[in-house]
């Protein structure tokens, strides 16, 4: 065991961790962060991921120990009810939640992706979201309420 | 506020009120509970596909620290489960439909749960699972369907592997094919299909303070409370299953998964307990849907009229019955598609083999023969040098015609609208991005069933209560499984009492605290529990006008009620608030709530014989046309653009009916390009999404949803199901397309690289059309 910290959402997160137990497990299992989804735990649905000091991983495939003192950012750190994020904002709008159970992921992918690519095309949205499987939407309205935020974002700097 | 439709907040694009908390992260799901002392739970697969269990033993892993105990079929009070609601033991028999809990003597499948164990820790139970040792003696197994029907097959049951058998007969099939001019015949089948939900199954459960079995579980069947207190010799108000909002079901989450699990170790332990299911394991346990042999031949005249159509079905149950029958049932039915033929023979069979079982699945039955059935259309328009629509619009069924099984179509049938629709706003053709490759266009139209058999006497209900502040209430135990379907309840009080959805709040999906709603599945909530609610609403309504109408002194159909006001029509200076009627019912010992029940229209069960009656209560009509480029080296298929129109009677959500619209297309691409359970011998190749590959963001192109609105189906104001309807046609769309493309039709799902490249190669001389 081993005590480990890092900063959640902005705030500051300390944990004592197994060498081998990765950052999903301590986030949904220590930490109580269970907008964290797992879908696999192999990499392959992207229902898990949050941004590490700026750039969205799997966080089934990270240990917990490489967080330490780093950043984790979570849906949850996006916004919430009282400050939307604009993407969370065009979700609900536009109707690109169902179930809802990859939108934690998909929507941390996104907003890592915008961050480097304000002004990225359909095209390029899809790619980003390569990695983040949605068995309801088809992923139609997703990349359409990405597109909208991203023009919000835009916007909002310019 | 009121639109030119003269709604309100019916038909737009309301946001969803379930949406907020998914997309902050706040709500939870089956997972993301946990109660203090909670023991964690595994289950322990069987390794065989076909033995006997010799000796199970579990004394090293009760043994390990923390574990709290190992449960075998000994443990079982009842080890019997029935797929079954009342009505449908008619026709599949008790014994055929019957699993086991955990398996006693025998195992059937690979992947069939043999004992389970509850340990303090995740990795306690993790390590108690792997120490179980169970000693198994091979049996003779049989993993293909048309071998399993062969009468030295080895035999599931002591009676056979023949689970069941249906017919349709209908006119003289062979004086049918006398007066045809062209004859196509050719072999179907499909493969197993995971339903791949992004949440495997998982729960919860408790005994609460009053000795109940509480079960917090990812389910679409809250009902299924029946089930576990029957395994456990309760009486049925003994066990409560609450379903929170769930990350996808598809039919996965429709036989009981983890209740029983659930229910067994709570009992035993009195302790909370949860288990949740790796992805491995949500693969590799029940249930699939089902691989189809579909044997079709179909008649026709030079003039384009189809004369006949004799099918065969063979259907792959898997190591037991679940729903199958009923699968199957749904496929014969649904087997000649939406046309006008006068002779038809359907026969059908669900055989047992010691595959992983197979049961719903999104499109019941009606996907497989419309994969079939339709590039059936497509191979007989050419061979009869028609234009593939004409040849279809000649063939429709139209309203008031029958179908094969003899049931009317007694709502609007716009399959020419949704045909021509979709093919003309695919739009001008692409040009081939490069040298080698082809594009081609397919279209498919398909008829799919929504609401329950209707001799099953389907009922939803609901319960609507006015607060004392003047916001309302809505109960009702509708699992929510992404599709909206809480949402379009509120949508609906919304719109009947002229209240902001804001001021609604909705409890659903709770067995001993909602009432009793019925599945979600066979697209039958909004129908089903739309009605109720609507019913129910409606009640409550009546109650507010006439307390209206004796407070203001007007007659109570004058007043109206809107923006949570009410007011006598043409005086909307004279109002009372929600807040005060509220007060006033009370008062005058009004009731504030108003309960109701939906019954469906209930029928005779149809002819065995002759597979002639009524079977639904009504059908979805709808069209989608695709187009398809293909790379004739590598066989690689990209769709490029998919047109879908639907006639959905009435929207509600248009956001959710374009939703199920758009997830239904990539699910079907997914079955007509990628999707397959590979199973050799019983063993699932296929255990995890780097295998068993879903369509992602880049596989699925932009999506046209077109919907018409007839205002004819059987739920609220005119609307009809559309959850899965929206599947059905992509398949065979996209089949016909590679065929316009590339000249090669594919007659196996999916259609791999592999499989177009070979079927080029047998195909040589229409290649070279
Ligand atoms: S849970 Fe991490 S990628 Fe699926
Ligand atoms: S919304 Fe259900 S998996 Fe994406």
């Amino acid at each position: 065991m081993r005590p480990i910290e890092f900063t959640l959402n902005g705030a500051r997160a300390r944990v004592t961790v197994e060498p081998h137990e990765t950052l999903l497990w301590v986030l949904r299992q220590r930490l109580a962060a269970t907008e964290v989804k797992s879908g696999c735990e192999r990499g392959d649905c992207g229902a898990c991921a949050v941004v590490l000091d700026g750039r969205a991983i799997n966080s089934c495939l990270a240990l917990a120990v490489q967080a330490e003192g780093k950043s984790v950012l979570t849906v949850r750190g996006l916004g919430g009810p009282e400050a939307p994020h604009p993407l969370q904002a065009t979700f609900v709008e536009l109707g690109a939640a169902q179930c809802g159970i990859c939108i934690p992921g998909m929507l941390v992918s996104l907003y890592a992706f915008l961050q480097e690519h304000p002004r990225a095309t359909r095209g390029e949205i899809r790619e980003a979201i390569g990695g983040n499987l949605c068995r309801c939407t088809g992923y139609q309205k997703i990349v359409d309420a990405a597109e909208a935020a991203a023009r919000r974002l835009v916007g909002a700097t310019e | 506020m009121s639109t030119t439709s003269g709604f309100r907040i019916v038909g737009d694009r309301a946001p969803r009120p379930d949406a907020r908390d998914k997309v902050y992260g706040l709500l939870r799901y089956a997972d993301d509970f946990a109660l203090a002392g909670m023991l964690h739970a595994k289950v322990v697969r069987a390794t065989r596909p076909s033995a006997r269990i010799l000796k199970i033993d579990g004394s090293r892993a009760e043994a390990l620290p923390g574990v709290t105990c190992v449960l075998t079929a000994r443990d079982v009070p009842h080890n019997v489960l029935f797929s079954d609601v009342p009505g449908q033991t008619t026709a599949i028999g008790p014994l055929r439909a019957r699993t086991q809990v955990l398996a006693g003597d025998t195992v059937r499948y690979l992947g069939e749960a043999v004992a389970l164990v509850a340990a303090e820790t995740e990795e306690a139970a993790e390590e108690a699972a792997r120490l179980v040792v169970v000693e198994y003696e091979d049996r003779p197994g049989v993993f293909d369907p048309e071998e399993a029907l062969r009468p030295d097959a080895p035999p599931l049951e002591p009676t056979g592997n023949v689970i069941s058998r249906w017919k349709i007969r209908k006119g003289d099939v062979e004086a049918g094919f006398r007066e045809a001019d062209v004859v196509v015949a050719e072999t179907y089948r499909t493969g197993f299909i995971d339903h791949a939900f992004i949440e495997p199954e998982a729960g919860v459960g408790w005994l609460d303070e009053n000795g109940v079995i509480t079960l917090r579980v990812a389910t679409q069947v809250i009902e299924h409370f029946r089930d576990v207190a029957n395994v456990l010799g309760l009486p049925h108000s003994r066990v409560r299953i609450i379903a929170p909002y769930i990350g996808g079901g598809f039919g996965g989450k429709e036989d009981v998964t983890v209740e029983v699990f659930l229910g067994l170790l709570v009992w035993k332990t009195r302790r909370p307990v949860r288990l949740c299911y790796s992805r491995e394991e949500s693969i590799l346990s029940p249930t699939k849907r089902h691989p189809f042999v579909m044997k079709y031949t179909h008649g026709a005249r030079r003039d384009g009229t189809l004369v006949a159509l004799q099918v065969e079905l063979i259907a792959d149950a898997g190591g037991y019955a679940y729903l199958s029958p009923l699968t199957l049932l749904y496929a014969m039915v649904h087997a000649a598609g939406p046309y006008r033929i006068p002779h038809v023979k359907v026969d059908g069979v669900a055989v047992l083999t010691n595959n992983p079982p197979t049961s719903a699945f999104r499109g019941f039955g009606s996907a497989q023969p419309a994969f079939a059935y339709e590039s059936q259309m497509d191979a007989l328009a050419r061979a009869l040098a028609l234009d593939p629509l004409a040849f279809r619009e000649r063939n429709y069924l139209r309203k008031g015609e029958r179908l094969a099984s003899g049931q009317e179509l007694e709502t609007a049938v716009l399959l020419p609208e949704t045909a021509a629709r979709a093919w003309h706003a695919l739009g001008p053709p692409r040009t081939p991005s490069g040298p080698g490759k082809r594009i081609g266009r397919g279209v498919a139209s398909a008829l799919t069933a929504y609401g329950r058999i209707v001799w099953l006497h389907d009922w939803s209900s609901a319960w609507v209560e006015l607060q004392m502040d003047g916001t309302v209430l809505v109960r009702t135990g509708v699992p929510d499984i992404g599709g909206g379907q809480a949402a379009s309840l509120v949508q609906i009080t919304a719109e009947i009492l002229g209240l902001a959805q804001d001021e609604i709040t909705i409890h659903i999906g709770d067995s001993a605290l909602t009432p009793l709603a019925g599945t979600t599945t066979a697209t039958r909530q909004l129908y089903m529990s739309g009605s109720a609610v609507h019913k129910a609403a409606s009640e409550l309504r009546a109650t507010l006008l006439q307390q209206t109408g004796e407070l203001l002194n007007v007659p109570p159909e004058t007043i109206v009620l809107a923006d949570g006001l009410a007011y006598a029509e043409g005086n909307p200076q004279r109002k009372l608030s929600f807040k005060e009627l509220a007060a006033a019912c009370a008062r005058a010992h009004r009731p504030r709530s108003a309960f109701a029940i939906y019954q469906a229209p209930a029928g005779q069960v149809m002819d065995f014989e002759t597979g002639q009656g009524k079977v639904f209560p009504d059908f979805t009509f709808g069209s989608q046309a695709v187009e398809v480029e293909v790379d004739e080296d590598t066989g690689e298929v990209q769709v490029l653009r998919v047109v879908a129109c639907y006639d959905v009677g009435k929207v509600i959500n248009r956001n959710s009916v374009e939703g199920q619209v758009e997830g239904g297309v990539a699910m079907g691409i997914g079955y007509a390009l990628l999707e397959e359970d590979r199973v050799a011998a019983g063993l699932t190749l296929t255990p995890n999404l780097m295998t068993y590959l879903i369509p992602t963001a880049l596989d699925v192109p932009d999506v046209t949803a077109i919907i018409l609105e007839s205002g004819e189906g059987m739920g609220p104001w005119g609307a009809r199901g559309i959850g899965e309807p929206a599947l059905v046609p992509t398949a065979p769309a996209i089949a016909n397309a590679v065929f316009d493309a590339v000249g090669v039709r594919v007659t196996r799902l999916p259609i791999t690289p592999e499989r177009l490249w070979r079927a080029g190669q047998e195909q040589p001389a229409r290649r070279a059309r």
